[in-house]
């Protein structure tokens, strides 16, 4: 017979809420590793959405993401005559807060030209902006659906299609409009305010500016010497899409991903601390009924199976129920979770390692005590 | 007429044990010899601290003994050190304890307490819950087979535990107090029990007891004083 199935089953309701207990503590690790993934995921799905090879910012910056770049309109004609590139367009990046019918939402909005790269090109639903003016692609966390109507500045846009996780480094979801609409929107000021202006004798301000151009080489060309030959005019910096991610990745969400990462370190101590006392405190209690399990000369064996086993089915239930909670709620949680099956794994593993150290304590102990303290009272 | 000579199942000699050295050193046990023979019945007396725990213990090769011989079932365990790695399995199969407390594992149900020791022993696990089942149906509690010790009275408990001792059928039973939690008329019955295994299975039972209402039912009533026996008290 399998005592430790046998013990486990007459304490059934304390065994089932023990691991209920630790599957909520595993359950909040694999949600600190799914933010870590979804932090890096977040970050390149917007570099990666125009599919574009080539970065094209304001000289001695690494923007548009990491810092803010300004270049002027025409930046990129200049650009699409370079040889090797293949097409290019203007694009802008910034966080407005707007109003809804459900409150305010902060907005990561990017303007693109109509017909050049920078389109995001993986919508799920509805279709591309195709007028020049007042249409919006939107991501689906705005909770914002086609046909919706929104207000951005001084203007009403359509919602016309959506993608999914276009969010910035801040989590804000991102919509997409025409380059002309998010000029107006950045740069042109209210009416009022421009008649102020207008009075002090200041140029009316260019409005033609842009935060960075993006470009596509030809087939064979190596982006690499396409962004070498940008830099070489002295007022812009290029990055190919690599060095683009590279940024991102590793400063822009650093600071975030190391503390999300150091978080998850502690708590992975703090889980494993937990289980070790469990699995030492399950043994402890059982002390007595292993020295008469010896007395009447049960074989180590059968005692370290006891313990072991136990402890490996509470890591190992506790894991499972853990990874399906974290499955269940995991599109519930403001920032994209993305758990792939090598965290669940990881982690697998390491409980199964702590469980093994943890039950080794215990399974000392239990060789020790002496068949002698069952005797008697 | 040949006098039936029956063998001796427990023989001790001149076991010592002490604990501890020096100032702090306790002599538990000082050179004590003794016999007890397949069918006998035998009882330890003496105050309390004068050894009949360890002694039991020393018989049931829990405690090492600091010098002496012992031999059990006509085996030599003992000289001056244990002569089996594997006491464990001495145990399993020879000797049964039987506690003051029933000692049963609450985990396991009444027949599953004995079926244990059998399948420790190697027995299948069908066979070893019938064979437990008959036991308890032995000892009249075959109408508890499925209950957890928590829901089994005292004197029920005591006679699972009976049955456990009696289930890979040892020559030896060892019993610390075996009717202390138990009334009057339930040790009777205990004793009755003890009495009748040891006739029927050629077994030989070592009690330890300070209950005086049992002490003629024994055979032999080995009294110890400051862990020697004490040859002048009555037998
Ligand atoms: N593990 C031990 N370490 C040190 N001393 C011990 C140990 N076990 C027993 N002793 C000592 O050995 C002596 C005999 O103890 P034992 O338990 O055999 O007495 P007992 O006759 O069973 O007493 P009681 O009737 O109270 O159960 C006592 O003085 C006790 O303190
Ligand atoms: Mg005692």
């Amino acid at each position: 017979m399998n005592l430790a199935w046998r013990d486990v089953r007459h304490n059934l309701l304390r065994f089932v809420l023990t691991c209920f207990g630790l599957s909520l503590l595993m359950g909040v690790v694999l949600s600190m590793m799914g933010i870590y993934n979804g932090l890096v995921a977040d970050a390149l799905t917007i570099v990666r959405a125009p599919a574009v090879d080539l970065w094209v910012v304001e000289d001695g910056t690494r923007g548009p993401f990491a810092e803010s770049s300004r270049i002027p309109g025409d930046t990129r004609a200049a650009v699409s005559r370079l040889h090797g590139v293949g097409s290019a367009g203007s694009v802008t990046y910034q966080t407005v807060e707007a109003a809804t019918g459900l409150g305010k939402l902060r907005l990561y909005v990017v303007g693109y030209e109509l017909g050049r790269p920078g389109a995001p090109e993986d919508l799920v639903a509805g279709r591309p902006i195709a007028r020049a003016h007042f249409e919006m692609v939107a991501d689906v966390r705005t909770g914002l659906e086609p046909g919706d109507r929104i207000r951005l500045g001084r203007d009403d846009f359509t919602v016309v299609g959506l993608v999914a996780n276009h969010v910035n480094s801040g989590g804000d979801p991102a919509v997409y409009i025409t380059l002309g609409d998010a000029q107006t929107l950045q740069f042109e000021l209210a009416p009022p305010a421009m008649r102020v202006q207008r009075q002090r004798g200041a140029a009316a301000s260019d409005t033609d500016t842009i935060n960075a151009v993006v470009a596509r080489v030809k087939p064979d060309i190596d982006p690499s010497s396409v962004a070498e030959a940008v830099r070489r005019w002295k007022h812009f910096a290029a990055m190919t899409q690599i060095e683009q991610e590279t940024i991102l990745t590793r400063s822009v969400v650093d600071r975030a991903r190391r503390q999300i990462g150091l978080f998850m370190g502690i708590l992975l101590a703090v889980s494993a601390v937990v289980i070790a006392l469990i699995i030492y405190t399950m043994t402890m209690e059982k002390l007595k009924q292993i020295a008469t399990l010896k007395l009447i000369g049960a074989p180590d064996r059968t005692i370290v199976g006891l313990i072991v086993q136990q402890a490996l089915a509470l890591g190992g239930i506790g894991w499972a129920i853990g990874l399906v909670l974290l499955m269940a709620v995991k599109d519930h949680f403001p920032r994209r979770v993305v758990l792939e099956p090598e965290n669940a794994l990881a982690l697998a593993g390491i409980i199964l390692v702590v469980c093994l150290l943890s039950s080794a304590l215990g399974v000392r102990a239990a060789l020790e005590v002496d068949p002698a303290t069952a005797l008697g009272g | 007429m040949t006098e039936h000579i029956r063998d001796a199942i427990v023989e001790v000699e001149r076991i010592a044990k002490h604990f501890g050295s020096g100032e702090t050193r306790v002599d538990a046990l000082r050179e004590v010899s003794l016999k007890v023979h397949a069918g006998e019945v035998v009882a330890m007396l003496g105050p309390s601290g004068s050894g009949k725990t360890t002694l039991l213990n020393v018989v049931g090769c829990i405690v090492e003994p600091s010098s002496g011989r012992m031999r059990l079932d006509g085996e030599t365990v003992y000289d001056g050190r244990w002569l089996r790695s594997d006491l464990r399995r001495l145990r399993l199969d020879k000797i049964g304890f039987i506690f003051q407390f029933h000692n049963l594992l609450p985990f396991l149900d009444a027949t599953d307490n004995v079926a244990l020791v059998l399948e420790l022993a190697g027995v299948g696990r069908t066979a070893a819950r019938r064979r437990a089942l008959e036991l308890l149906d032995y000892l009249e509690v075959a109408n508890r087979r499925g209950a957890m010790p928590a829901k089994l009275s005292g004197g029920e408990a005591q006679r699972v535990a009976i049955a456990r001792a009696l289930a890979n059928s040892p020559r030896i039973i060892l019993a610390d107090e075996p009717t202390a939690a138990l009334d009057s008329a339930r040790a009777a019955i205990v004793m009755d029990l003890l009495r009748k295994l040891a006739t029927e299975r050629d077994a030989c039972i070592v009690a330890v007891t300070h209950d005086e209402k049992i002490f003629d039912r024994f055979d032999h009533l080995f009294h110890l004083r400051d862990g020697a026996l004490d040859p002048g008290a009555p037998s």
